[in-house]
């Protein structure tokens, strides 16, 4: 037997006890029943798979678990805080920035992501940060907008 | 007139059995073949959609006054999740917040076919309300004899049923039904509520699955999770057309944990974790016949056009001769358009339990009920003893109407008897989706000495009739169609091929509005006005007006060297004209598209930003058909697997984006998740021209063909 993986997760810590290498997408989504990352690619190529590692966006389905330890996971289960909604989760409600939804955890959490080390970034900047993360319901002008409105709310503190 | 073909209508001991399972409450009960319900069915199929026979149940109202709604049709995004209960809520007298919705339930909600076409709004919405103005005039009946007040005094209003001469009077609806399962019919249906009645509709509603949705409480049908269950990944053939030859699945069955099943050639490696089954499928060796079929991406058009079945002429008007005769020039062109990928951004997924003789399959499908028959058939079942529930799903777009994955579960799960979940990789949704058709347009039309249109013929092949029926004034027109997107000659293609949003019209719109805007540069006239001129259909000619005044449209001929685009259309029922502006990387041919204006005319509309939020969709989405999608493929074989040779549209490509909604509100409300899209080929392609003088006939634009169009030009 392996030893015990050690992290945080959505401010718990706790421990996984298997194979590290297994990919961190598909830990959360099973051992820890964590089903807001979603699998959209496995490839890296779609952002579906987005949580925060120690405040940075990662692709989870390009992780494996051991490279996690000792991080500081969040997953979109967890980034409300005792109830009250993100500004970014707030703002992405209001504007209807989503439309089937599925890529709304890994967009919002880049978007977290992005915020944190620009609290007020330009349109264009926006537009840069989530360039990799792909909408197929074409929800990105509203997307661009929450990401807006959620800045000026503080969204980046 | 379509035969409804489906015998599932519930016998009415299941009827109320299922009502029992709801908890009761009023219902308003349907029979089939009463004349009075059947009088108010449309009776004519939209594109391959059958009519509901089953109007069982469409609400129910329990003691603690909520109502539910059940529908047969699925949430994918498109937002009726929020628009069929403003129109509940309205009919009704309820409120908003009152209504609870249950979707996609085969075993709670109405048969349906499925949600595609637009329809939930243009025909479920008419069942719902006509429903829902019955079981009012009901709960007035009931009220009128517990408050023993007559009929006509009565009125309604939030939940209540109250006499209108003294209103204190009243008793809720919860009350009237004390939740107990009331039948009863009305003589007459009631009138619907006219516009001045709604509170509700015509208002915009936030998405009631939002909260869901930013918290990742939303579940997908790939994330159910039961005790015991399994991960099943299938063995897949590398090319369609493929045969197993020779398999060993021993490597596989050592991994620890790993439960190989074997039917035929159905092989699946099953594990209670995914990412494990997968890697143990990867150790399966396996060794396939591969075909050599020698069809491509590029041999594809003249295979389809050498296997094209005879036309059918879908309009005409005069006679083509005749108009030939009169032209003094003739322009003709063939315009060809890839396969192409729905690729939601969830893959199809589904997850089955067998329990207690019955078999559930919770599954990303916009078709329920005809997978439920699937799932039967397959098993070997009866139809009775399969409920298929539809979480969110993640996208459709046409590509779940097929849903095989619901049926690999289910086997799998009858199998093993255990739960098991079935998620299909990136790769697999490529390889299984039912693409777009490629198809073919030749259109021949000719111009007379003033610059008017003579004649106009318009044959398309293998994509269908869907957005060429006619509406310029051409004195001599006629549109046929080669084959369609499903249908007898879908085997012509090499591998499967289904309905993509809006199927045929984005390819038949783009062609004939290139086509159209070449005639205007032969004439020098300004697009706009050349349109205007051929156009009496008063609501394309408001589209095109709302659209040229929210763009800030000036006369020019093509091409001005601006990239001014202009494309109109009609798409389930609604007018829209789009107008791009696009920027042409000469050198490089890469195409940016700086801005999109649109401008719908959908009649009365049931959630004004639910609608602008779909055109917003539909346009971007519009983009990669317009400039990067195609499916590259051989001998069978799918070359894109993924994303990074896919390319779907980015935040980069994003143009500003306005949209119009042209009031018509005294139109039935007509479709909204899809006419937006149809425009988006043709916009661009004449933008392109308009720059730089060239004519790409081929989808999508890619900057090697944007290249060569300018090199002949
Ligand atoms: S699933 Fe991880 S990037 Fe697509
Ligand atoms: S909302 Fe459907 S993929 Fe973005």
């Amino acid at each position: 037997m392996t030893d015990p993986i050690h992290f945080t997760l959505n401010g718990r810590s706790v421990r996984f006890e298997g194979d590290g290498e297994r990919t961190l997408l598909w830990v959360l989504r099973t051992d820890f029943g964590l089903t807001g990352p979603k699998y959209g690619c496995g490839e890296g190529a779609c952002g579906a798979c987005t949580v925060l590692v120690d405040g940075e966006p990662l692709l989870s389905c390009q992780t494996t678990v051991k490279a996690a330890a000792g991080g500081d996971i969040v997953t979109i289960e967890g980034l409300a805080e005792d109830g009250v909604l993100h500004p970014l989760q707030e703002a992405f409600v209001e504007t209807g920035g989503l439309q089937c939804g599925f890529c709304t955890p890994g967009m919002i959490l880049k978007a977290a992501g992005l915020l944190r080390a620009n609290p007020d970034p330009s349109r264009q900047e926006i537009i840069d940060g989530l360039e990799n993360n792909l909408c197929r319901c074409g929800a990105h002008a509203r997307i661009v907008e929450a990401v807006q409105i959620a800045a000026r709310k503080g969204g980046g503190r | 007139m379509t035969t409804p073909t489906f015998p599932t209508s519930m016998d009415r001991r299941q009827f109320l059995k299922r009502m029992g399972l709801l908890g009761g409450g009023l219902v308003v009960y349907f029979t089939v073949g009463d004349p009075s319900a059947l009088a108010r069915t449309p009776r004519e199929g939209y594109l391959g959609s059958r009519i509901p026979t089953d109007f069982n149940a469409f609400l129910r109202i329990g003691a603690d006054e909520r109502v539910t709604l059940l529908t047969g049709k699925i949430e994918m995004g498109q937002g009726v999740i929020t628009s069929l209960p403003q129109m509940l809520a309205d009919e009704l007298d309820v409120a908003y917040g009152a209504v609870d919705i249950v979707m996609g339930d085969t075993d709670l909600c109405p048969w349906d076919a499925g949600t595609f076409g637009s329809l939930s709004t243009r025909h479920f919405g008419v069942f719902l309300r006509e429903a829902a103005a019955e079981a009012k005039g009901v709960l007035r009946e009931l009220a009128a004899a517990r408050l023993k007040v007559p009929g006509d005094r009565l009125a309604t209003e939030n939940g209540a049923v109250f006499d209108s001469s003294n209103p204190v009077k009243r008793i809720t609806y919860g009350a009237l039904t004390n939740g107990n399962i009331i039948e009863r019919h009305l003589d007459k249906v009631p009138d619907l509520e006219n516009r001045s009645g709604f509170t509700v509709m015509g208002g915009s509603c936030l998405r009631r699955d939002a909260l869901d949705k930013v918290t990742g409480a939303a579940r997908f049908a790939g994330d159910i999770r039961l005790p015991g269950m399994l991960y099943a990944k299938i063995l897949r053939a590398p090319a369609h057309g493929a045969k197993l030859k020779r398999v060993d699945t021993a490597p596989a069955e050592q991994v620890d944990g790993v439960r190989v099943v074997r039917d035929g050639d159905f092989i699946a490696v099953l594990h209670a974790y995914p990412d494990v089954a997968e890697k143990a499928l990867r150790k399966i060796d396996a060794e396939f016949d591969l075909p050599k079929t020698g069809i491509d991406d590029q041999t594809i058009f003249d295979h389809l056009l050498e296997n094209a079945p005879a036309p059918t002429i879908n309009s005409e008007g005069g006679s083509i001769e005749t108009g030939r005769k009169r032209a003094g020039r003739t322009i003709s062109h063939t315009y060809f358009n890839s396969y192409v990928a729905h690729a939601p951004m969830e893959p199809h997924a589904a997850t089955a339990q067998m329990k207690d003789g019955r078999m559930t399959v919770w599954a990303s499908t916009q078709t329920p009920f005809p997978l439920k028959d699937q799932v039967a058939a397959a098993l070997n079942m009866p139809p009775e003893k399969i409920r298929v529930v539809t979480p969110f799903v993640g996208g459709g777009f046409g590509g779940k109407s097929a849903s095989m994955q619901g049926i690999e579960a289910a086997r799998l799960a009858k199998i093993t008897g255990r739960p098991v979940q079935v998620g299909w990789s990136r790769e697999e949704e490529f390889f299984f989706d039912a693409f777009r058709p490629a198809a073919v347009v030749k259109i021949d039309a000719g111009l007379d000495d003033s610059g008017r249109i003579t004649f106009y013929d318009h044959n398309v092949y293998f994509a269908g009739q869907r957005g060429s029926e006619q509406y310029y004034d051409f004195p001599h027109h006629r549109e046929a169609a080669h084959g369609s997107w499903r249908g007898p000659s879908t085997d012509v293609h090499p591998f499967a091929v289904g309905p993509w949003r809006a199927p045929g019209a984005n390819t038949n719109v783009y062609a004939r509005e290139l086509h159209i805007n070449l005639l205007a540069a032969e004439a020098g006239a300004d697009p706009l006005a050349f349109r205007l001129d051929h156009l009496t259909d008063k609501r394309m000619i408001g589209v095109l007006k709302a659209a040229a005044e929210q763009f800030g449209w000036t006369p020019a001929p093509p091409p001005s060297g601006r990239g001014f685009g202009i494309a109109c259309g009609i798409d389930a029922g609604t007018y829209v004209a789009t107008m791009a502006e696009v920027a042409v990387d000469k050198p490089h041919g890469t195409v940016q598209v700086k801005r999109v204006v649109a401008a719908q005319d959908m009649g009365f509309v049931v959630n004004p930003d639910g609608a602008k939020m779909q055109m917003e969709g539909c346009i971007t989405m519009g983009l990669g058909y317009a400039l990067t999608e195609e499916i590259r493929f051989s001998d069978g074989k799918i070359h894109d697997k993924n994303f990074d040779t896919y390319r779907l549209p980015r935040f980069s490509w994003l143009p500003r984006i306005e949209t119009v909604l042209v009031e018509n509100p005294d139109l039935s409300s007509q479709g909204g998740g899809e006419p937006a899209i149809v425009t988006m080929g043709g916009a661009i392609a004449t933008a392109i021209h308009d720059a730089v003088g060239a004519a790409v006939f081929q989808l999508p634009m890619t900057p090697e063909r944007v290249k060569a169009a300018m090199g002949e030009g």
